[in-house]
């Protein structure tokens, strides 16, 4: 069994108007150690997905159904007071923006101890020594003077280590990572994401890393999950899914990258915008963007606006595309006949 | 193992007072005369109020010391006064200046045990308030828009005369100085709940209070430790007002005959007493205790005029 399954996740967000669903049947797991990309567009639903992980989706957001299970343990339904003894202590989550995360008017120092008294019994002078320890693991320079800080002393990319410093203070299991660059120089991005990556394979740390860089995907994760609208539509080891994207979708992100670009040309894009939650196109949300969908024969195409797609394996990657679904259909039949 | 860092980057450890010392709150200061003057005055009178015992030159509260003979005379520069008087004597013969310290004494534990009590109740209830929303934050804030409905200066005659009729004048004399916090207290603690909570909503939004929770903070400490750090300055600015406004509130009972009895008067009551006198001449023991007052509660407002305008983020430029 994995460290983290993920069953059916469904969170929805109570609007006026109705419900709205961000989540749907999502399903995924990481074993311990294990590296998991989670990529999308904005609004693909990514940082919902990682907030429900903990339990954490604010009001008017709710997890409707499903299940998530960590090490044995169901969190969707356990009461808050066991929730807190997960949070921050097996399961750590870092933010985008690091400007915003640490709160101005406590030191480093203060902020650090505080998280670890939080969930042991410690006493400061202990509770600074493994704060200092983890500073200097995260390379910051002259680390027993930042714990004296205050945040707005330190640059963008050393309140990042100190993010990741404080995700890593109690030995986590798994960090969550939310687009943990995005807010940095890009100098600074390739530093961090490194320096993730180095800390995550010491401490033998589950990382799920959500980002919308397919390159820092590729470099960084073994497993990856493509989502669309609330939805998983593909999934598989990271280097196939690179290399052989099954779903149109997936097609597209990688095709939109600029190195997939003839010099001189037009970048290639993905025409149209990803839908509003609340007002999803029928059968496949992605059909209106597709461009196989106006190629495809007749009874596809209808399939492809009707019924939502199931999930169909190909090699290691699963896909939820009626294409694909099509394409594997005729490639057995064949091999079938000669049989 | 240490990392040399740059010249420019300030020295490890920097202690509490070099902190205040690269402060923008002294800094200001040392820029601004009248924030200056306005807190030299008021220590000045916060000093003569709490040292009243060993700087008054009689005690007022001592009876025996009291020369009936000795009643209205006029302060020193005027015809007829006596040496021993400096600011002249009330109606019973108090020397004015000692009553006067002891009054100001009497006005400033008023206000700031009325101010303690409002900020304790209105901080709590804010933060409950904004942090868990929903129907305690409705109740509470109603809460807060019935107690504001009443005036202070009704709750207090209402709750001042209540307790006179129950308990009788002499145990109302003995309790006047904690009943009148408490009520002063009770009466304003919606002003600091509904500043706490706004500034509480502004914050709860921010990835910090996102990331204490993620870190497995329980709600309390994400309150206390977190968000009502981050807004102690709008505390701190209605809390200089408060002051100035609880002081008037206990003159104006005490004007009115509901707060200090005579026999331990605060300012407001030693105007009052003088101004039975008024129309005899005897104006000195209405209008220096009315000075004093004044320039109480200008100094304070002037302070804390200075304190909103370097508190306020939008005026910062740092």
């Amino acid at each position: 069994m994995s460290l983290l399954e993920v069953n059916n996740l469904d969170v929805r967000f109570a609007l006026r108007r109705g419900d709205v669903q961000a989540l749907r049947d999502v399903c995924f797991s990481l074993d311990r150690g294990e590296r998991l990309g989670i990529v999308g567009e904005s609004g693909a639903g990514k940082s919902v997905a990682a907030f429900s992980l903990l339990n954490l989706i604010a009001r008017p957001g709710y997890i409707a159904g499903g299940s998530i299970r960590f090490d044995g343990q169901e969190l969707i339904g356990m009461r808050d007071r066991a929730l807190r003894r997960i949070r921050g202590h097996r399961i750590s989550l870092i933010f985008q923006d690091p400007m915003m995360t640490l709160n101005p008017v406590l030191t480093i120092g203060e902020q650090m101890v505080e998280c670890l008294k939080a969930h042991r019994r410690i006493s400061t002078r202990d509770a600074r020594a493994i704060s200092l320890r983890r500073l200097e693991q995260v390379q910051i320079p002259s680390p027993s003077a930042r714990l004296d800080q205050y945040p707005h002393e330190l640059s963008g990319g050393m309140r990042q280590r100190v993010i990741i410093a404080i995700a890593l203070l109690l030995d986590p299991d798994i960090i969550i990572a939310d687009e943990p660059t995005t807010a940095l120089d890009v100098t600074i991005q390739a530093e961090i994401m490194a320096l993730l990556l180095e800390l995550c394979e010491e401490h033998n740390v589950g990382l799920v890393l959500i980002t919308h860089d397919l390159g820092v995907v590729s470099q960084v994760t073994q497993r990856m999950l493509v989502m669309y609208a609330g939805r998983v539509i593909e999934q598989g080891p990271t280097r196939e899914i690179i290399n052989d994207p099954q779903h149109p979708y997936t097609q597209g992100l990688i095709n939109a990258l600029p190195q997939m670009a003839t010099p001189g040309s037009r970048l290639n894009q993905i025409p149209g915008s990803m839908p509003s939650l609340d007002n999803l196109p029928s059968g496949c949300a992605f059909h209106p963007r597709c461009g196989f969908v106006t190629r495809a024969d007749g009874s596809t195409r209808q399939a492809c606006v009707d019924r939502v797609p199931g999930f169909v394996t190909s090699g290691n990657c699963q896909a939820a595309c009626h294409m694909v679904a099509e394409m594997i259909e005729h490639e057995r039949l064949p091999a079938e006949e000669q049989v | 193992m240490t990392i040399p860092t740059s010249p420019l980057e300030r020295s490890p450890t920097t202690s509490r007072r070099e902190r205040l010392r690269d402060s923008y709150l002294l800094y200001s200061f040392l820029r601004d005369p009248i924030a200056q003057l306005s807190l030299l005055v008021f220590i000045v009178l916060v000093a003569a109020a709490v040292l009243a015992p060993w700087l008054a030159p009689m005690n007022p509260y001592d009876l025996a010391q009291i020369d009936i003979l000795a009643s209205e005379l006029p302060p020193l520069w005027i015809d007829g006064s006596d040496p021993a008087y400096l600011m002249g004597t009330d109606a019973q013969g108090r020397d004015l200046l000692s009553t006067i310290l002891y009054g100001a004494r009497v006005s400033l534990i008023i206000g700031f045990g009325a101010v303690a009590m409002q900020a304790a109740l209105g901080v709590c209830f804010g933060l409950l308030a904004g942090y868990l929303g929903g129907r305690v934050d409705a109740f509470l804030m109603r809460l807060a828009d019935i107690q504001l409905s009443f005036s202070t200066l009704m709750v207090a005659i209402v709750v001042g005369a209540l307790f006179k009729a129950i308990f009788g004048g002499a145990t109302y004399s003995a309790y006047a100085v904690p009943l009148l916090v408490l009520i002063i207290g009770l009466a304003e603690w919606p002003q600091y709940a509904r500043t706490v909570r706004a500034s509480v909503l502004a914050e709860k939004g921010k990835e910090y209070v996102d990331a204490a929770r993620v870190m497995g903070l329980s709600s309390r400490r994400i309150m206390f430790r977190h968000i009502l750090p981050n807004t102690l300055s709008p505390i701190f600015v209605i809390s200089t007002v408060q002051v100035a406004n609880a002081i008037i509130s206990e003159a104006a009972l005490s004007f009115l005959g509901l707060g200090m009895p005579e026999t331990q008067p605060s300012l407001g009551s030693l105007i009052k007493s003088g101004f039975d006198y008024i129309q005899s001449g005897s104006w000195w023991i209405t209008l220096i205790p009315g000075l004093v007052l004044v320039v109480l509660v200008l100094v304070i407002n002037l302070l804390g005029d200075w304190l909103r305008d370097v508190l306020n983020p939008r005026l910062y430029k740092g």
